[in-house]
């Protein structure tokens, strides 16, 4: 223990011996308080870190450069993995913004699938039309925000295929989705034409439950759970940055995976 | 007393950012953690979280996400580059671990050479430099499973890297804590840090 003393001792005089030498100098007496004072301001108003404008600014402004960055990495020829029936997760779990027992009830028979926007060919669809074009199912993992996933299955048409019979813009920015919900979200057009994006009409061989989006759910693999909108009324093709109900509160939009 | 600086401004600069930078990714990772914890009884109380709510802490870590890399790639180019990484960090041997582990233990571990780290310091110091790298790398993976499989398999698949970010974590928050103990006992070492020598 006479070394640990020895040492404890050195340390202690040799700090005596800085400290004073410092005191010495005033300006670095003051700048050392500047630092201070600074650390205070910042442990004081650490709390309300997150509710200060500037900082909230900052914070979206880095998101928006996030939403870049992902657009730069993000390669259209890049595919999910898939994986076979036996891995599907049963059962899914349901997810929304609301309970399950306030699930939108489509009536299939009235419904029509609306597209608006910069679209030249036919803008109303029915759920026959739509089954009546060429099907595809795919086994992928849903990866929710919160961190949880899920593998499912999901059949439907090849979102591309659609938006070009159905004479969209493709070089258009954005494909905003509308829900019977009242939820709506939105996509880059590189992702919309993603060979994986469908537009779903199935969920694990038979008709799209209420639960996981009748009539209709966009099952984007590369992307969050909550860019993959469930009871799709009305699609958008556009210029304009059209946002999303949970992206305009915070979620980044891009949210590619 | 030796006026001869023992962490150039680089070290210096790396070291603070860095602080700053895991601090908020810990706290901001947290309440992230907290949307769908991994493990039930390991829960972070809100009042060591950063961003109110999922969407909020999100923004922080994927803002300061870019800090933490940037800072962390120049320090690594920068230790290697000028030798300074391979001139403290090594020659690291497990009979020094040992007999310094053993000093340290028994409180004889003598101080009053900052300069020089003694075998338990580098192998914490090599240890926190691996494991920021795997923490980087495992959020990478959570971050963009599909747009980099090759990571993704490294890391297991997603969900597992999900418990690599975590457990990457859980060790970089330890060493905060041992190291934060550590300065208290050997107090000139954050002057050393601060201003040099």
């Amino acid at each position: 223990m006479k070394s640990d003393k020895d040492v404890r001792t050195l340390d202690a005089a040799s700090i005596v011996k800085d400290a004073q030498k410092e005191l010495g100098s005033s300006s670095r007496r003051l700048f050392g308080k500047r630092i201070l004072t600074l650390g205070g301001l910042a442990l004081l108003s650490g709390c309300d870190l997150t509710n200060d404008k500037s900082v909230n600014n900052l914070l979206r402004t880095m998101s928006s450069f996030n939403d870049d960055a992902q657009a730069r990495l993000f390669d259209r020829s890049k595919l999910a993995p898939t994986y076979p029936d036996s891995m599907i997760t049963r059962p899914f779990p349901f997810n929304a913004f609301y309970d399950i027992d306030q699930v939108p009830e489509v009536d299939a028979r009235t419904y029509r699938l609306e597209l608006a926007g910069l679209v030249k060919g036919r803008r109303v669809w029915t759920l026959g039309e739509l089954s009546a074009l060429p099907q595809r199912s795919q086994v992928t993992r849903h990866i929710c925000i919160e961190g949880w996933s899920a593998i499912g299955k999901w059949g439907g048409v090849r979102f591309s295929d659609f938006l070009l019979l159905a004479g969209a813009d493709t070089t258009a920015k954005y494909v905003a989705l509308h829900c019977a919900d009242n939820y709506w979200t939105s996509i880059d057009m590189p992702t919309a034409l993603h060979p994986q994006t469908l537009l779903t009409l199935t969920y694990d061989g038979n008709v799209l439950p209420a639960k996981y989006g009748f009539p209709m759910k966009l099952r984007i693999p590369t992307k969050l759970g909550y860019k993959n909108p469930k009871h799709i009324v009305a699609i958008t093709v556009t210029n304009e940055f059209p946002g999303g109900y949970w992206e305009n509160q915070g979620y980044n939009w891009f949210g590619g995976s | 007393m030796s006026h001869a600086t023992i962490h150039p401004v680089w070290v210096r600069a790396f070291h603070w950012i860095n602080a700053a930078a895991v601090i908020l990714m810990c706290m901001s990772g947290w309440q992230v953690y907290e949307a769908s914890p991994i493990f039930a009884v390991i829960r972070f109380p809100a009042a060591i979280t950063l961003g109110g709510w999922l969407g909020g802490a999100l923004l922080w870590h994927f803002a300061i996400m870019w800090v933490l890399v940037a800072n962390f790639v120049a320090y690594l180019a920068l230790g290697v580059f000028t030798g300074r990484l391979r001139r403290t960090i090594f020659p690291l041997t497990l009979r020094a671990i040992a007999t310094d582990l053993v000093a340290a233990l028994r409180g004889k571990l003598s101080h009053s050479d900052l300069s020089a780290y003694n075998a338990v310091q580098k192998l914490a110091y090599l240890v926190v430099i691996v494991d920021i790298a795997l923490v980087i790398v495992s959020g990478v993976t959570i971050w963009k499973p599909v747009q980099f499989p090759v990571l993704r398999t490294l890391m297991g698949g997603f969900d597992n890297a999900r418990i690599v970010h975590f457990v990457a974590m859980s060790v970089l928050a330890g060493f905060f804590a041992i190291h934060v103990v550590m300065v208290a006992l050997v107090p000139r070492s954050l002057l050393t840090m601060i201003r040099g020598r």
